[in-house]
């Protein structure tokens, strides 16, 4: 279900860094001997042989991260994005498996199209990447795609992302359906004719600034909705981008209820309010919209006790000239494949918001749960997945860092703390700095 | 040759002030407003001349961008620059590359291109004047953007309040209709706050935006508190704001019944403001636009003194000036 160009496997040891995986329970400082791409050996002093050396003095060598939500723009728009371009973004934020969502130009909707991103990720793809189909035909929300034939093509799992299944009947239907593929449904929760119209939270920040309000409850009412339909047709599910206190509670109840929901949450979600919308900055919009500081709260809270069980980046490159206009005028979504790391460590981490362990375990083991993927772990016999990251260093986000074709980071100017060094992903060493 | 490694912080030139702009009541405080009044004063004392206009701005550029319909603004800001001797151009959407799809950047970007002095623009859009100040070197004017901020407008009916009332602090002021559109309610509101006015917004339930009180207001349904403020301030029912099938209201024919400001919901000698344009018989009587305690004429002949002071204070800069050829008093 992923692919990426095929390459040698590599021969390296990473020396002396202090090696932390949550998941096996290692937290030592110690040696990690790769040969041909596979974890062969973890100790103090391990003969390192003629395999290339990086030296992890001071680093942390943690599993590599898993990115269930990014938008790689190709077929349509490989003048924002590409597979190649989007995959280099992905190693340089210490990635070493990203999914891509089906809202392309035309939408990954056919066997045949899948085909053909399938066919370029193996040219081009720096790090493994999935591909999600669409639910419905175009995403119109009329007539499911040919799901168990996307699923046999190569389709990691199914979603309209974007925007919802609007018809509780035909989600029903697709519902149903999955369980025949295996794979899991994605949805995007959003109740549009309570969104429509909306360009940030609906609160005190919208009605001082007079933007048409997007609320809390556009999103909550369908997050209910979906629950209601997954526990009476006992079917998995696993939720997008969550951005609202209601929302959390509701997934939560679901959980405890015993409904096989997962859910993600994005850095931005979990590091800006709706105040930053008073900068009127185009990079600072995407569906859903940032919220209020109770909501940020009950996220931070579902992340560390486990409700969101993965941190997504929902990477959406958009042009330049697309976000240069007034607020309103600009689509949503910004990037984050390059600086989720860096924001969740300097926001929370940091401050002592949330552990380190917590985090790591969010952007690597939940979402590879989360659509059955191997979990990338430091055991010997399980392939290279590693990331090596440097906790002490701090770095300004500038446009010229990303490697991403487009520059709509919400962090731009800013300087964060922690830096990936170094990312090995399937067994070959994908980025170093 | 000795090459200067360091520059001591004494040494370094003095950093070039940084360049302002009128964009939004939250960026300006009390004293700001003050001296603007103060300014608008001394040039309505100017306008009583024969000779009307000053040499001021005699050699600066002042561009009017409008990229939405508008009679009171656009002339009086045209005629605030002649007045103050400034040269002007104004630019339209239709008829201008904006119809040919240019973007607000590129345009802004050829018209900086003749070094206006100030920008002012009206745009649908929040934001719009920011995004303009950012890509040229002008001083710029928010003269209305999208619901958000009408700096200009806010300033000069706390000048038309001053000049008919005599104060500003402590009065009572309910402004009533279509907040949630409205981006005059929301300046005119934060501008009131910061003068120390207590302001009652008033309208139904769905044009009251969630969470306004916040802004330091209070906010209600209920059309009979109109009776306890100094001033009613109307609102225009923004018709070509309602999205199709939105439902704010069920009919303007309600909308009137319920909110509409008739003789008999005013109490004698409240006062009665509105921004214009007008929809006689909707948000207001026709027999309450006509009264005499009616300020709206003298919100307009405010419009021009206040935007006056507005170009000459981004220009030239506070204190407050001797009108030129204006008599000094002596004791």
């Amino acid at each position: 279900m992923l692919y990426a160009k095929s390459a040698p496997m590599e021969n390296l040891v990473v020396r002396g860094a202090r090696v932390l995986d949550p998941a096996q329970g290692v937290d030592a400082v110690m040696d990690v001997r790769v040969d041909d791409g596979v974890v062969a050996a973890l100790g103090a002093a391990l003969d390192t042989n003629s395999h290339r050396v990086i030296e992890g003095q001071g680093l942390v060598l943690a599993p590599a991260f898993v990115d269930p939500h990014v938008h790689l723009r190709t077929p349509g728009r490989e003048d924002e994005e590409t597979i190649a371009s989007g995959t280099a973004a992905a190693a340089a934020g210490g990635y070493c498996a990203i999914l891509a969502m089906p809202n392309t130009d035309p939408v990954v909707d056919s066997a045949a199209t899948l085909g053909s991103l399938v066919e370029t990720a193996r040219a081009e793809a720096e790090v493994p990447v999935g591909f999600l189909a669409a639910i419905t035909k175009g995403q119109a929300g009329g007539e499911l795609t040919e799901m168990a034939e996307l699923a046999g093509a190569g389709a990691v799992g199914f979603s309209d992302d974007g925007m919802p299944v609007a018809s509780p009947g035909l989600m029903r239907r697709a519902l149903q359906y999955r369980s025949v593929t295996g794979r899991r449904i994605a949805l995007h929760c959003e109740e549009t004719t309570l969104s429509r119209g909306g360009h940030m939270h609906e609160g005190a920040v919208s009605a001082e600034l007079g933007f048409g309000g997007y609320p809390s409850v556009a999103e909550s009412l369908m997050v209910e909705r979906d629950l209601a339909l997954a526990a009476y047709e006992e079917q998995p599910l696993h939720l997008l981008h969550l951005s609202a206190w209601e929302s959390v509670q509701a997934v939560r109840r679901a959980q405890q209820a015993g409904v096989a929901v997962t859910a993600e949450v994005t850095p931005h979600h979990l590091c800006r309010t709706d105040e930053a919308i008073r900068s009127l900055d185009p990079n600072l919009k995407m569906n859903p919209p940032l919220r209020g500081e109770s909501d940020r709260t009950a996220l931070i809270e579902g992340l560390k006790d486990g409700v969101i069980g993965a941190i997504a980046t929902d990477h959406a490159p958009h042009a330049r000239h697309e976000k240069e206009v007034p607020f309103e005028a600009a689509p949503f979504g910004v990037t984050g494949l390059e600086t989720a790391f860096s924001a969740l460590y300097t926001h929370l981490v940091a401050p002592g918001l949330v552990p380190l362990a917590t985090i790591l375990e969010r952007m690597t083991a939940g979402p590879a749960r989360a659509y059955g993927l191997d979990e990338p772990r430091i055991a010997v016999g399980a392939p290279a997945n590693l990331v090596l990251l440097d906790l002490k260093a701090s770095w300004r986000v500038t446009e010229d860092v990303f490697r991403s074709r487009s520059v709509n980071s919400w962090l731009l100017g800013e300087t964060v703390k922690g830096r990936v060094r170094a990312t090995v992903a399937a067994g070959r060493l994908a980025y170093s700095a | 040759m000795g090459e200067i490694k360091v520059m001591r912080e004494d040494l370094r030139p003095p950093a070039p002030p940084p360049r302002r702009h009128f964009i939004s009541i939250t960026d300006v405080a009390r004293d700001d407003l003050e001296r603007l009044m103060a300014t608008a004063r001394t040039f309505e004392r100017s306008l009583d001349r024969e000779v009307k206009k000053l040499p001021t701005l005699k050699g600066r550029l002042v561009i009017n961008m409008f990229y939405e319909s508008s009679t009171r603004t656009s002339s009086s800001f045209e005629l605030a620059a002649k007045r103050l001797s400034a040269d002007t151009m104004s630019i339209k959407a239709s008829g201008s590359s904006v119809d040919k799809g240019e973007s607000l950047k590129d345009t802004a970007i050829t018209l900086g291109a003749y070094d206006p002095d100030v920008i002012v623009i009206r745009h649908p859009q929040i934001g719009a004047p920011q995004l303009v100040a950012r890509a040229t070197e002008a001083h710029v004017v928010n003269a209305g953007d999208g619901k958000h901020q009408h700096p200009t407008q806010a300033l000069l009916d706390l000048y038309a309040i001053r000049q008919e009332l005599g104060r500003i602090e402590g009065l009572h002021v309910a402004i009533v209709g279509d907040v949630l559109h409205s981006r005059v309610a929301r300046s005119l509101a934060q501008a009131l706050i910061v003068m120390g006015a207590r302001v009652t917004l008033v309208g139904p339930p769905a044009l009251l935006p969630r969470g306004i009180e916040a802004m330091g207001c209070e906010a209600t349904t209920d059309i009979d508190t109109i009776g306890a403020a100094d001033i009613v301030y109307v609102l225009r029912m923004q018709r070509e704001r309602m999205q199709e099938g939105a439902n704010y209201v069920p009919s303007l024919r309600e909308y009137t019944a319920r909110w509409g400001v008739t003789p008999e919901r005013l109490r004698p000698g409240q006062k009665v403001m509105h921004p214009g344009p007008m929809n006689r018989g909707v948000e207001i009587d026709p027999r309450v636009a006509d009264d005499a305690d009616a300020l709206i004429e003298a919100q307009v002949r405010a419009g021009l003194v206040t935007r006056m002071a507005v170009l000459y204070d981004l220009l030239v800069g506070a204190p407050a000036p001797v009108p030129v050829g204006d008599p000094v008093g002596v004791a």
